[in-house]
Order: structure tokens, then sequence, then C-alpha cells
């Protein structure tokens, strides 16, 4: 399996499982045998509903808590054991922390940076995030976005090799997300390895190299942004005319490779080649004169992907698609989208 | 690594110091807690002074002024250093600023430590002026026995954060930090021989009472100032380290014992 020619993950784990509450049905298994890499200079996504096993996931490699099962190594070191090696390379943002109230942005920074190795200028951490002119201000007065974005300097202070990023924009407004991308993508540029979590689609697919969509605790699907669409189909829909007079006989023309689902005079087809199919249909329909009302035609989106696992998911169990391991190629069977299927 | 030569590298020391003056800065800016840790002391002291007075007509040979300089000594410790922890954590830990200083360098030690800092530093700064006072006003004598009431702040300080962190993880909120504050404030006080001599209470009640956690570290300071534990004559530097062997080591076990606990049961996080 150790393909040598790419270099060692900054981030891997292999069979974890995290559970809560006593053995048996009383218990909860957040985390179900997940595996994961991340490449050094990576900008990895973990994408997934609420409840997915996201945090948990991420709580285990940052070293805040003990995996049940399984094998975790960021930078090569083990997160709780090597704990004091690897902390001052990593830097880790809560989805949920907190920093004393009473005291000043720049009296926060100044705490921080005294427990941080490394640590650049405090003012330099606040300029990052466009809190600089706020540096006075007591924490208790900020915004629930500026508190994010101060939860982000601290994060950034020590120059991470690695960041974890728990749902870094959640809570911003469009401004202030767009300045967070720019800078999480500076960041990627500079070299380094980012893991983050969102449940904004367009979030990994602006920022991310590579994703996971997470699902009852196990990655369903994996890869580049191309390759987790690429498993999953464009969709055509329209609805056909009545048939009576001229339409009576009417036929849909073959579309190889298409699936097709009818709905009434509704049709819904799938295809892998959305120009080429489009292209037949749109002939076939001049031909015969056919008008296909509510025509709606739409590439595969993240989107999508994402609705039809967690519509999979509540229809019955996670699909059985492999887990996504370091090796990115690996895409999965497709998925296919809808309970009628 | 990343990090340039330049770079400031961090010890257990610079943590501490990073968080210790963070709180210091927190505590300075909570008016409640600089008045509780100010005036209530003093206004204890004034109490204090005729309950001892009263138990010294039933208990022969008894220092008033002595006992009340040790005495208010323990109780400094108790108001500054537990019951201002105890709302210390709890309030740190429910603004999530606990979790958060988890995912940083610090060890959770340093964490309960550096919180703790200016609440220790305030305790002992007043048990100097204690002493100072004491010295100029009551005609105190000098300490029989300096190292062991060295001893018996330290040992006070370090049971009482750790008292303090057990007790936080039974506190909900900063509001009944009062309440779950109280059981252990009560026996302190009357049982550690701070308001009731040990001596004037019968023997079992009084070996009962020189086993509560408090007990020991409270009669070191007893046993260093007035170089008797109450129970024979005063003595001096070199006769002192016998009535206080049996406390000193009971002092350690407590100290430890409420370490290993407040490690094993502190609260990191506000219950869901």
């Amino acid at each position: 399996m150790t393909d040598t020619s790419r270099p060692r993950p900054a981030v891997e784990a292999r069979g974890l499982h995290r559970r809560y509450g006593p053995p048996g049905p009383g218990g909860f298994e957040a985390v179900r045998g997940l595996d994961l890499g991340v490449a050094p200079g990576e900008l990895f996504a973990l994408l997934g509903t609420n409840g997915a096993g996201k945090t948990s996931t991420l709580e285990v490699l940052e070293g805040l808590a003990a995996p049940g099962a399984g094998e975790v190594r960021v930078l090569g070191l083990d997160p709780l054991r090597d704990r004091a090696a690897l902390r001052p390379r990593i830097g880790i943002m809560l989805q949920e922390g907190g920093f004393p109230g009473e005291l000043t942005l720049a009296e926060t920074g100044r705490c921080w940076a005294g427990l941080t190795t490394g640590a650049r200028a405090v003012d330099e951490a606040l300029d990052l995030v466009g809190l600089l002119p706020r540096r006075a201000v007591r924490v208790k007065q900020l915004s629930g976005g500026e508190r994010r974005r101060l939860d982000l300097a601290m994060a950034l202070l020590g120059h991470p090799e690695v960041l974890f990023l728990d749902e870094p924009s959640t809570g911003l407004d469009p401004e202030a997300r767009a300045s967070v991308w720019r800078l999480i993508r500076d960041l990627r540029a500079a070299g380094t390895t980012v893991v983050l979590t969102t449940h904004y689609l367009e979030e990994a697919e602006e920022l991310a190299d590579r994703l996971a969509i997470m699902h009852h605790g196990r990655v369903v699907t994996g890869g580049t942004v191309a390759e987790v669409l690429a498993a999953h189909p464009a969709r055509i829909g329209f609805e056909l005319p009545e048939r009576t007079g001229a339409n009576a006989a009417l036929e849909l023309p073959a579309l190889p490779g298409t699936s097709t689902e009818l709905d009434g005079r509704r049709v819904l087809l799938r295809t892998p080649d959305l120009q080429g199919t489009l292209t037949e249909l749109l002939g076939w329909a001049a031909r015969h004169r056919v008008e296909l009302a509510r025509l709606d035609a739409r590439s595969a989106s993240l989107e999508e992907a994402f609705l039809a696992i967690a519509a999979a998911g509540s229809a019955g169990g996670a699909p059985s698609a492999p887990a996504a391991g370091p090796a990115p190629a690996a895409g999965p069977a497709p998925t296919r989208i809808g309970r009628a299927a | 690594m990343s990090t340039t030569a330049t770079a400031p590298v961090r010890t257990a020391l610079s943590r501490l110091v990073a968080l210790g003056r963070a709180e210091t800065v927190l505590l300075r800016r909570n008016r409640t807690a600089v008045f509780l840790a100010l005036v209530l002391p003093f206004v204890l002291v004034g109490s204090l002074r005729s309950v001892l007075r009263t138990a010294a007509e039933h208990t022969p040979g008894m220092d008033v002024n002595g006992s009340l300089a040790t005495s208010s000594m323990g109780i400094v410790l108790l108001v500054v250093v537990y019951t201002n922890l105890t709302t210390a954590y709890t309030a740190r830990r429910n603004d999530l600023v606990l979790k958060r200083l988890r995912t940083g360098e610090a060890a959770d030690a340093e964490i309960l430590l550096g919180t703790a800092f200016p609440s220790i530093a305030l305790a002992l700064l007043q048990c100097l002026l204690l002493a100072v006072g004491g010295a100029a006003l009551l005609d105190l004598r000098a300490p029989a026995n300096p190292l062991l009431v060295l001893a018996g702040l330290a040992l006070s300080a370090l049971l009482l954060t750790a008292l303090a962190a057990l007790s936080s993880a039974v506190t909900k909120s900063v509001e009944t930090a009062g309440i779950t504050t109280l059981p252990l404030m009560l026996a302190a006080q009357f049982g550690s021989g701070l308001m009731i001599p040990l001596e004037s209470v019968p023997d079992t009640v009084a070996n009962l009472c020189r086993l509560l956690p408090t007990t020991p570290a409270f009669q070191l300071l007893h046993i260093g100032w007035l170089g008797t534990d109450g129970t024979g004559p005063s003595e001096g530097f070199a006769g002192t380290w016998g009535p206080a062997a049996l406390p000193l080591l009971l002092a350690a076990a407590w100290a430890g014992a409420a370490a290993w606990a407040a490690r094993r049961w502190f609260r990191w996080e506000p219950r869901r």
C-alpha cells in the first residue's frame, strides 16, 4: 500500500473510532472506522451534516481526545503522547472556544503569545484578521464574527505548520468570510497544511485541494472536488406535453449512458455527459416540434453530491462506498441520487 | 521547523507568567472579587477576636492575640484562595476559556496554577500584612519556627487551590459557587481550629478534627508561629519539630491527595 513517490502525510488517521457514553446501546459511536490522509501543504476539507462526526474527528487529530481505536499521526507524531513536541507546530481553532470577556484584544493576544512558541507580534496577528483597529476593545464587546476572527488570529500566532480550523467561517458576514477565505488561501500558498471542517459547500469548493464527505462517522466520498463531482451525474429535467393528437405516440430518443426517471409528464435524466445528452435531446425536440416545458439542465455540484449522501443516509444507513484513503484517485462508485433511483 | 532564529522559546515558567498576568488583570477588573478579597478577611478578624476571647476563658494558657493572627491567616487563605478560585475556575470553564487554553502549549497543571497565581499572591500578601500589623498593634511575638510557617502557607495554598478546582467541578455557575463552597468553609472555620481552639473541645472530637483536610496545614501555621499546638508549652525553633511532625506529614498527604483528585475530576468544559 505504501507509495514511496508521495511525501509522508502531514495528517494521517487509520481505522479511527470514537465513542461517547457507556458500551452498548446507551452509548453513541460518533466516528466509526475513519481513514484519511492529508499531504503536506494541502488544504483538506472535512464536510458533513451536523452530527456526522466532523468535530469528534478533529478533536482526535488535534490531540484533545483519545481515539477509542485506530491510529493518528500529525507531522509523524502522536498527538497525545507527543503533545509537548507537536503543539508548538500546530494551530487550533475550535468551533466554540472562549477568551475572557474582560480582557482587551491586545491583552488576550499578549497572554496567548506568552503561551506560544515562536509567536508573531500580537498586532501582526490581529492585523491578519482585520482586528487591529479593535485592539483596545474588550473581548465581551466583540460581535460573534469578530470573536471568530480573534480565535483565528490566536490559532495563527505561532506560525503553525498544520492548522486545524473547525468551521472557521460560521457566523461571519459575507465580507468577513471572503477575507477569511483570502487569508486561508494565503496561508496555504505559504506552505501551511490546513484541515478545516465546514458545512458550507461553496467553502470547500472554493478552498479545498481535496475533501472528504463524512456521514454517520465514516468518510463516504473523498478526493479532489473534480473527482467527487465526476462520481455524480449531471441532471436534465423537463416536462413532456400531453400525449394527445400529434404527440400521442411520442417516445424519447435513446440516450446512451443516461438514466431516466418519470413522474407523470415530468422527466428527470441523469447523465455523465451533459452537453452530449442535451444536444441529442434538443435535436429530438426540434425534429418533433415538442416543447420541453420547465427545461432545466445542471452540471453536478458539490451540493448535489452532499444531498445525495444525506438522502441515502436518511433512507436507511450510510451508503457502503469505500472510505477515501490517502490515495485520492480511488474514487468510489457513483452514488445514486434520490430515493426512487 | 518554520520558526525563526529569534523566535521566543516558551517554558513552563513563561507560560505560568503569561497566564498569571492575564488573570491578575481579570481579578483587578472584578469588583466583587476585589471587595471580597480585601474587605471580608478584615471583617472576619473583628468577629474572630471576640470568639477567641470567649474561648480563652475556658482554655487556660491560650495566646489570644497569637491565635488571632494565625487564625486570620487561615481565613484569608480560605476566602481569597478557596472561594475566589472556585468562582474563577467555574467562570473560565463556562466561558470556554479553559477549553480554548487546552488547545495551546500549556499543560493542564500549568493552566490551573497560572489561573490560581494572583489569588495565591494576594492571599500571601494579606498574610504578610497581618503579620506586620499584628507585630505593630497586638504585640505579636516573632515566629518560633519561620520554616514551619512558610511550609504551612505553601501547603495551605496548594491544598486550597486543588480543593477549589474540585469544588468548581460540582459548581454549575458562578452564582452557585457560594453554595458549593459552603460545606468546606464551615468545616474549615469550625473544625480546623480557626474559630474554636482544638484544645478546648473533647479529645475524641479534637482528634477527628485534626484529620480534616484543612486542619494540618493550618496547625503548621499555629505551631510555627506560636511554638505550640496548644496542648503543651511554647517551644523554640528546635522544639517545634516534634509537635509539627504529624501535621506536616498529614498536610503534605492531603495536598497531594487533593491535587491528584483535582487532576482526576476537574471539568474542563461545561456540562451539556
